[in-house]
């Protein structure tokens, strides 16, 4: 299938409102998720529930300055949270959200997502350097430290589905588990990816590049307004993105019975995306050189023990 | 490159590599006005280097220009998280120095609110302690529990933070039941809280990974250093104040002394824990136990103590405290000197730190359990 510049228009505004609308829903339920594990109610004044609490702080981080500070590199300081977000609109493209919810059905689309969902560490990156600061310079290389520990791994679990599935195309991948979700076949794979997506997407336990209690607030420290903003909305976009791809992964993408494909998709992305609420809020902080060790150590040839397996089962 | 003129440096190696990170005053993980300078090699801490003082309030001058009455309430603005334990050590230096007599009923009715303001500070430390190891939600959780004792004592005191509530020779009033009913209610309740604790954290991997053979003090140095408290006791030295000169009430109640020998953050951790059980285990003793009678001696409505001087030592929740008046007959002490713990447990900070890495660093310096307005003071 060809893409018009009519189709992209349509996709772009589809897609702003999707990571809008993502980024809405998932700080409220962020926040949701925090209070009631903390014994407190979380935000409740704007709206039922506090639900438009996200879009009332929205409107206060647009309207907030975003400060330059005086010795930064001002181009790059600039660019990283624009570096940090732009792949996503790339990246959501080939997502099947349902059987014919999808923007662009691409053969290779799981390694497109792949190639992009690294640049959000450039993005990390060019933040911790351009802010002239030592916090976000910390920050910013403990990002790039990690990145070889988790995403090593992490290709390997996804090439192991791969080959289970023999195609590189998501939607592709998602029809080879009508039979069974190959969460069943690879239970151990699931969480390794879990883990894995936790490291990608920064968070708890694994959210060293910034840390609070040590960082203060790492490579965004210096961030204020829109800037902040922005690398808030690629987060919760790349949260969505991780969830999605496990979903389709592992659990058998927009399958299920009775309720339409589109709404099994978003049951299972925010059910793995509440499970990774549930460790932030829960576990304490792994050390930097732990996470190396443990990336290195353990998920490195776990996995890849676990791909030599398939393939000899597979070739049997 | 250097941002603090009148510290010296002693570096391993001093290249191009090597950076001053400005730790504090205003950081997340020092919990107050401290200011570390540190020396970094990447994320190694070379050199650590405090900087005290930006809470000093000349505490000892203060006292010497007041009645000892109106030192009183100035006493535990020092430690505000364990307030209480300053208002005992004030008024019994003062009554020890004059030879006032306690009512035994007051006497427990003193144990139970320190202890009550003991918990209510190993459980702030608690929560900030697993905070600085980034897990948000046991901060909260103590907090909820730790709000239960503030109330309480608002209840027996008025205040909630910097109490001023004993008097010398006694209470300032009666003490109805409704506090010792609410006081072992929280007590009962708090015995399950405990294990939801031990639930939530203690066992948790990533715990013991931060916190085992972290942050080690061996014997010798809790000693040199002058270690008290939580730290010496998880250092293997079985020294607590209220069982080697008890004072108050407490060589009346059966307790132990909580220690552990690895001298670690994890053996610190096991302390504060244990020490939960046994300030519980006081409270219930000191309440079942609890005399009619009155809460306050006849004492002379202005305090003139004889000529002389005297030390009085208090168990405080970060460890021992010492206030040493020397009188010379008039209303106002001639000098005081506070020897407060969190100034000594800091001096080893900058020893542990060295050769660490910077989330290590915080981590011990959570596990220290500072207050820094009692170090400045």
């Amino acid at each position: 299938m060809s893409i018009t510049p009519l189709h992209l228009l349509i996709y772009l505004a589809g897609i702003s409102a999707l990571v809008g609308l993502n980024a809405v829903i998932l700080v409220w339920l962020e926040r949701k998720v925090a209070g009631h594990m903390q014994f407190r109610y979380g935000p409740m004044e704007v709206g039922p529930h506090g639900l438009l609490q996200t879009l009332a702080d929205g409107i206060k981080l647009v309207s907030k300055q975003l400060l330059v500070p005086n010795q930064a590199d001002k181009p790059l300081f600039l660019m990283a949270p624009i570096v940090s977000l732009v792949p996503i609109f790339v990246a959501m493209m080939p997502l099947p959200l349902g059987e014919t919810v999808q923007a662009w059905e691409l053969n290779i689309g799981l390694l497109l997502i792949i190639a992009l969902g690294l640049l959000n560490t450039l993005g990390i990156l060019l933040a911790g350097w351009g802010s002239n600061n030592k916090y976000a310079l910390l920050g910013g290389s403990r990002a790039v430290a990690q990145i070889l520990a988790y995403k090593i791994p992490l290709l390997l679990c996804i090439l192991t589905i791969i080959m289970m599935a023999g195609s590189f195309s998501l939607r592709d991948i998602a029809l080879a588990q009508e039979d069974g979700w190959y969460v069943l076949y690879q239970p151990l794979l699931f969480i390794i990816y879990i883990v894995a997506i936790t490291l990608e997407t920064n968070r708890s336990p694994f959210d060293f590049s910034e840390a609070e209690s040590e960082l203060v607030a790492g490579f965004h420290t210096e961030y204020s307004g829109m800037g902040f903003s922005l690398f808030f909305l690629a987060e919760y976009s790349y949260m969505f993105i991780a969830s999605a791809l496990a979903s389709i992964l592992f659990l058998g993408g927009w399958q299920g019975p009775l309720l339409p494909g589109p709404v099994w998709s978003l049951i299972k992305l925010y059910a793995i995306i509440f499970l990774l609420m549930w460790f932030r809020w829960t576990f304490p902080r792994l050390r930097i050189d732990q996470m190396l060790s443990f990336g290195w150590k353990i998920l490195l040839p776990v996995t890849l023990l676990n791909f030599l397996v398939t393939a000899g089962v597979l070739a049997l | 490159m250097s941002m603090a003129a009148p510290l010296t440096y002693t570096l391993e190696k001093r290249d191009n590599d090597n950076f001053t990170l400005n730790l504090g005053p205003q950081h997340p993980g020092t919990h107050g006005v401290l200011r570390v300078v540190l020396q970094m090699d990447g994320e190694y801490i070379l050199h650590a280097d405090p900087v005290l003082g930006y809470g000093h309030r000349m505490q000892e001058k203060i006292a010497e220009n007041m009645t000892y009455l109106q030192c009183l309430p100035y006493v535990c603005r020092m430690d505000y998280l364990g307030a209480m334990s300053y208002n005992l050590a004030w008024v019994c230096a003062v009554e020890r120095l004059c030879g006032f007599e306690v009512p035994e009923r007051a006497e427990h009715i003193r144990v139970i609110a320190t202890e009550l303001n003991r918990m209510a500070s190993h459980l702030l430390w608690w929560g900030a302690y697993l905070l600085d190891l980034g897990a948000f939600t046991p901060f909260l959780q103590a907090f909820t529990d730790r709000e239960q004792i503030l109330d309480i004592l608002e209840y027996l005191t008025g205040s909630r933070l910097t109490y001023c509530y004993f008097r010398f020779g006694g209470l300032p009033d009666e003490v109805d039941d409704v506090f010792l009913e609410r006081t072992m209610s929280f007590v009962n309740g708090f015995r399950k809280r405990l294990k939801n604790y031990h639930d939530l954290v203690t066992g948790n991997v990533i715990f013991h990974h931060r916190s085992k053979d972290v942050g080690v003090i061996l014997p010798f140095d809790a000693a040199a250093y002058g270690l008290t408290g939580p730290i010496l006791r998880g250092s293997g030295f079985a020294y607590d104040v209220r069982k080697q000169e008890p004072y108050a009430a407490y060589e009346r109640f059966d307790f132990i002394v909580p220690t552990e020998t690895s001298g670690d953050c994890l053996a610190r951790y096991n302390v504060r824990m244990e020490e939960f059980v046994q300030s519980m285990n006081i409270i219930e003793q000191a309440v079942n136990t609890i005399p009619e009678g009155p809460v306050r001696s006849k004492v002379p409505k202005t305090i003139k103590p004889p000529r002389g001087e005297v030390a009085m030592a208090v168990e405080t929740p970060r460890g021992e405290l010492v206030i040493y008046i020397v009188s010379d007959g008039s209303k106002k002490p001639y000098r005081v000197k506070f020897r407060v713990p969190s100034f000594a447990n800091l001096s080893v900070f900058a020893r542990l730190a060295r050769g660490q890495l910077l989330a290590d660093a915080l981590a011990i310096l959570g596990s220290l359990d500072m207050v820094i307005p009692e170090v400045d003071r």
